[in-house]
């Protein structure tokens, strides 16, 4: 009985922790006040509206929105092979393989934004976009590498050989075999990497310049000017975005089995 | 090309590494028969049966199917037929759209399309399921959907690995009599791999036994049964007692023992099963050292010079304890002669 009080008071207390700054947020951004705090003074949607007349939120939220779209396609694009020739053949370095695509997740973004900075951006006058295209890209890898091989990993390889002996080519087979039996995970791999890319600010901070500006990253300086309740506007619907396309991909994907 | 070598394997060789799966291997099919690979796991039955599919590439030798030498032959190309162990039926597909698919890949209109598969389901009983997904189905039907995929294609030559192995006892016998069946009604050339001698006897027109990477013996059921030709057969079909012959006597783990007949000419080896191994009655005398009940017969283990001897004697006569001394011969006539003894 006391074990059972202990950890529904553990439970609670790490909800609260976990929920209650999206609460907080929630409840900033609807106040009336000209600054932000908590709790909010008065009740008003001002910023909420706000939020769509700022400029600069406009064109980052764009950039932001291609970087998560085309940076998880390539990396899924990248990924889904690897995740197959790592289930399907022993190969010579498949360790050092799977470590190296895991790498991105356990080498600090700030190390990875300062190490393309240095390196490509400055010395090759590497364009910002496509530094910041290339850093998100192997950003999500690891996540769809994990999860496409997780798919993967449930899925017999004697239906290739059935597919082909029934007339399919090996590319044939993983197209028309393969490919339709891990969309289900291939999809959360893409929400996973859509999210974790969208949301990503340490790498992006490096790797801004003028008028090329993640959301996180515009967020970020629009405070260190404006400390009005818009920020927290925008986080809230930002953070709805977020629970809106998990729920969706639950309901509809099961999501929680892949990930 | 003659109708007894449809399907031809000359010195086939086939090594994972520096170690050969299959060595050698020469075996000839004939068009419409029905052929089982027998033999324990690891000799080389499902490598001669991947490497017919083309699944696996030869080191040396040839395949020839209907007269054309298929050895290079890209497995998609073959006009052979697998149905897997685990069937391997496509889990995102409906019943029909499995069958269907190798059909859709040779773009066959829509119409003989239909036709085609829905015969191939009906010639499996399994007209009323074409909507299902494999998922939805049992153990017994997902093979017969496997069975139909690979039969509407009109293969040359249809493999099936261990078709009974993953059914109970009683859908085993139903699939050993549709296979019988669909074998007959379609003439095709069937060959299948399996373990058990009992599946082999019971299904094939002709056995093929393999140990170790080559074939130790072909024959009719009813040839291999009563008559192996080597020891490792003799063993394999149930004649627990196998010795070699050495100047007409037997050689044991305890020295040559003398028949109590003369010993055939020209045999290497002699085995009997346990059922011919005659007890009360003899030249040589053993201790019982182990019994069980086995419904008509009682079966006994038995120390003697010979080494351990196993024993089969009907039930309703007279019983051995343990520990009790028996005499018993080893009768030329029950024995099998081997020709081989390796």
């Amino acid at each position: 009985m006391t074990s059972r009080i202990l950890s529904t008071t553990i439970l609670a207390v790490v909800m609260i922790f976990l929920i209650g700054p999206f609460f907080i947020i929630v409840a900033a951004s609807l106040s009336a006040g000209e600054t932000l705090a908590f709790p909010p003074q008065g009740f008003s949607f001002k910023w909420v509206l706000k939020v769509f007349e700022i400029e600069s939120f406009r064109s980052s939220f764009v950039m932001s929105m291609m970087l998560a779209i085309f940076g998880t396609l390539a990396a899924l694009v990248i990924g889904t092979p690897v995740s197959y020739a790592l289930a399907r053949y022993k190969l010579p370095l498949g360790e050092a393989i799977r470590t190296i695509v895991s790498a991105p997740i356990i080498v600090p973004g700030i190390v990875v934004g300062l190490a393309l900075l240095r390196y490509l951006v400055i010395p090759f006058g590497f364009n910002l976009t496509l530094a910041l295209f290339l850093a998100h890209t192997a950003l999500v890898l690891p996540y769809a590498v994990r999860v496409v091989s997780a798919s993967m990993a449930n899925l017999r390889s004697d239906i290739e050989e059935a597919a082909v002996l029934l007339g399919c080519s090996r590319l044939g087979a993983f197209i028309r075999v393969v490919l339709p039996n891990i969309r289900g995970g291939i999809l959360a791999a893409f929400i996973l990497g859509f999210v974790t890319s969208f949301n990503q600010v340490p790498v992006s901070l490096f790797l801004s310049g003028p008028g090329i500006r993640t959301l996180p990253i515009d967020m970020l300086a629009y405070l260190e000017t404006t400390y009005d309740p818009s920020v927290a506007a925008l986080s809230a619907l930002l953070a709805f975005m977020s629970i809106g396309i998990v729920f969706l991909a639950e309901r509809f994907l099961g999501f929680s089995r892949y990930v | 090309m003659s109708d007894a070598s449809f399907l031809r394997l000359e010195r086939l060789t086939l090594a994972y590494g520096d170690t050969p799966a299959i060595k050698d291997l020469d075996l000839s099919i004939g068009r419409g028969e029905l052929v089982a690979l027998l033999g324990p796991s690891g000799c080389g039955k499902t490598t001669t049966m991947r490497s017919i599919a083309g699944l696996l590439k030869p080191r040396s030798g040839k395949i020839l199917l209907d007269g054309a030498d298929i050895t290079r032959m890209p497995a998609n190309k073959r006009a052979v037929g697998l149905v897997f162990q685990s069937y391997a039926l496509f889990p995102h597909l409906s019943v029909f759209e499995n069958v269907a698919f190798g059909l859709r890949l040779k773009r066959i209109p829509g119409g003989e399309l239909q036709k085609r598969v829905q015969d191939g389901l009906k010639s499996v009983g399994l007209s009323r399921f074409a909507d299902r997904k494999p998922a939805e189905l049992s153990g017994g039907q997902q093979q017969r959907v496997a069975l139909a995929r690979s039969m509407v294609m009109d293969p040359k030559v249809l493999l099936l690995d261990e078709p009974l192995s993953n059914l109970d006892a009683r859908l085993r016998l139903e699939m050993r009599a549709e296979l019988q069946r669909v074998q007959k009604e379609s003439g095709i050339t069937m060959i299948f791999v399996t373990h058990d001698q009992g599946e082999a006897l019971a299904l094939a027109d002709r056995i093929v036994v393999m140990w170790d990477g080559h074939i130790e013996q072909i024959g009719t059921p009813e040839e291999i049964y009563n008559a192996p030709a080597s020891a490792f057969v003799a063993d394999f079909v149930g004649f627990e007692n196998v010795f070699a012959l050495e100047n007409g006597h037997l050689k044991t783990p305890r020295g040559l023992v003398g028949l109590s007949s003369p010993a055939p000419v020209g045999a290497a080896g002699l085995a009997w099963r346990p059922i011919a191994v005659q007890m009360g009655l003899g030249p040589y005398q053993g201790t019982v050292r182990g019994t069980s009940f086995a419904g008509r017969t009682r079966e006994y283990l038995l120390d003697t010079p010979l080494g351990i001897i196993k024993a089969e004697a009907d039930a309703t006569g007279s019983s051995y304890d343990i520990g009790e001394a028996v005499p018993f011969d080893l009768p030329i006539e029950g024995a099998a002669r081997l020709s081989r003894f390796a």
